[in-house]
């Protein structure tokens, strides 16, 4: 898989008018593959939302480099390539919704690039049916769920045929059928689609279906890999970090810390069960033989 | 503090082209000393629902009694309610306002006109409920602390208020899994220390962990009220609703339907962790 987005020793600072300023992101380097999906996590204050924002030229690098394709962000006369190339979703889905009608929302971005009204239908169209929001097109979108919002919001990015979507928390907001909603749409968008997604979470479960998850830790980043294999070999440093487990493999951690061996490595429910399902065979095995 | 509610309807703009119920006839009371979870779907209420435990807003019809007085009434001096009741809205951190945080926790205290010793008193108990080192914090800028803190300087503000009731509007919104948490603890804590507690969440888990009971709200009805039990019994139905079960409850009931000898009504990973070391640990038939 080729890369579409660079990060070369990136260091960012928050200026200051007091005093010194601090670095939110310290030497970090990293790639985002082409296709895609790569989860990045940590505490708050970890400079996990700073190297979101860095990654289409929304922040600046202090010191080092980020390049989207062939842009360097820094590059004032590519900022648009830039931008239409890495779309945005962030966490609150009212600060995002700026018109009163659903499929006008979704148009925005292309009525400020100077699309024709012809392609912005069909584009609007087309990402509508994409989040599956087509019926609500011209509903007003404080009417929608949480849920539905943050679809809305999707289908605005994807309006701008971006080849990476950028999600700062979407679902910390949301109610869980909401998380549910957004999580499946995400994850079809990324699969039939070979949509490039980089989500920053504090669920671990929605790592859980990605490709790679890079750990912040104090404006660096401190592992990176398979979420799969960190979840299994990582877990000091993960609950160093101030993170998590994912719940199942959470249980399965303690039961095994008390001599019950679980087979496998389950992470989610449907694993858990059958991991038992396997157990249960193994000692039915033994006392028949 | 008991508190009643009775037929609470609030409309939104009402007489207005634009009119938009938000509670239809929500009954329910809180006890003393009780911890109630309100959990619902985006829109379903509940923030409308907690203005009015503090007299926030007026109910468009119904009534809300609080420790025998009815804040539906015009009458009553919502004040006297206020400062027993206190309110910690969503993302509280964006409310901080002060140069300092000592200033920002005092503002409260400050403002129901006790003296300065008092006021003091106050501040660094407040600080020291949220576990926020006093010394080390009075002085700066809240803007200058991290996420997590800012949350408690907020909550330790209107913990200085010494509220008999706390309503907290999702308190780990946005949190990382170590600060929620610590967060959990605290209101835990909090609880134990004999305040009564009305806790809005998204989170199943959470709710489950730390509630004796749940209101589950539903397009501004009040569409269920139980214990943890008694609530997350029908899967389906919070499902239908934007809502679910906690992930512990999921296993328990797919291992129950396999038939593993694992009760279907546990609601944490503790429990669920027992139940399966008692099936299948060191002796355990493992069906």
């Amino acid at each position: 898989m080729s890369d579409i987005i660079r990060v070369q020793d990136v260091s960012y600072e928050y200026e200051r008018a007091d005093e010194q300023g601090e670095l939110a992101v310290r030497g970090v380097s990293m790639r985002v593959k082409k296709g895609e999906w790569l989860s990045i996590l940590g505490r708050n204050g970890s400079g996990k939302s700073t190297l979101i924002k860095l990654l289409n030229g929304l922040f600046l690098p202090t010191h080092g480099s980020v390049t989207v394709g062939n842009f360097d962000t820094r590059d004032e006369n590519h900022i648009w390539d830039v931008r239409q190339t890495v779309g945005m979703i962030f966490q609150n889905p009212d600060n995002q919704i700026v018109a009163t009608i659903v499929e006008e929302d979704v148009a925005f971005g292309l009525e400020n690039l100077g699309v024709s009204p012809k392609e912005i239908r069909q584009r609007v169209d087309a990402a509508l049916a994409a989040v599956r929001m087509s019926e609500y097109a011209a509903a007003a979108p404080h009417m929608l769920s949480g849920g539905q919002k943050q679809r809305v919001a999707i289908a605005g990015a994807l309006a701008m045929e971006p080849d990476v979507l950028l999600m700062d928390e979407p679902t910390a907001m949301l109610d869980p059928g909401g998380r549910r909603e957004v999580m499946e749409t995400v994850e079809r968008l990324h699969r039939e689609r070979g949509l490039t997604v980089v989500l920053v979470t504090h669920f671990m479960e929605e790592a859980l279906r990605g490709d790679r998850v890079i750990v912040m830790q104090d404006g660096r980043a401190i592992l990176e890999g398979p979420p799969r294999e960190l979840f299994a070999k990582e877990a000091e440093a993960i609950c160093r970090a101030g993170l998590e487990l994912p719940p199942m493999a959470e249980l399965a951690r303690r039961l095994r810390a008390k001599g019950l061996s679980v087979p496998g490595e389950p992470m989610t429910v449907e694993e858990m069960a059958a991991a038992f399902g396997a157990l249960r065979r193994e000692r039915r095995g033994k006392h028949a033989g | 503090m008991p508190v009643e509610v009775r037929d609470l309807t609030h409309t939104y703009n009402e007489d207005s082209p634009f009119a938009a119920a938000a509670l239809r006839d929500v009954s329910f009371a809180i006890e003393d000393g009780e911890f109630l979870g309100v959990i619902g779907h985006t829109g379903s209420g509940k923030s409308t629902l907690i203005q009015h435990l503090n007299g926030l807003i007026r109910p468009t019809s119904g009534t809300v009694i609080v420790n025998g007085l009815d804040l539906s009434d015009k009458s009553t001096d919502l004040r006297r309610v206020r400062r027993r009741v206190g309110l910690v809205f969503q993302y509280p951190e964006y409310q901080l306002f002060e140069e300092t945080v000592q200033k920002d926790i005092a503002f409260g205290p400050r403002n129901l006109g006790l003296d300065g010793d008092e006021v003091q008193r106050r501040v660094e108990e407040a600080c020291a409920l949220v576990e926020l080192p006093f010394a080390a914090v009075r002085d700066k800028s809240p803007f200058e602390l991290s996420g997590g803190q800012k949350r408690r300087v907020a909550i330790a503000g209107v913990l200085a208020m010494e509220p008999e009731v706390l309503i907290l509007d999702e308190p780990t919104a946005g949190l990382d899994p170590a600060g929620r948490d610590a967060i959990l603890a605290l209101i835990r804590r909090w609880h134990e220390g004999g305040r009564t507690i009305v806790m809005v969440s998204h989170s199943m888990e959470d709710v489950a962990r730390l509630a004796d009971r749940i209101l589950v709200l539903d397009h501004g009805k009040k569409a269920m009220e139980g214990t943890p039990r008694e609530v997350f019994a029908d899967a389906g139905r919070l499902q239908e609703m934007g809502l679910d079960v906690p992930a512990a409850t999921r296993l328990a009931r797919e291992l129950s339907d396999r038939g593993f000898d694992v009760p279907r009504d546990l609601y944490t990973l503790e429990e669920l962790e027992e139940a399966l070391l008692r099936a299948f640990g060191e002796g355990g038939s493992a069906c």
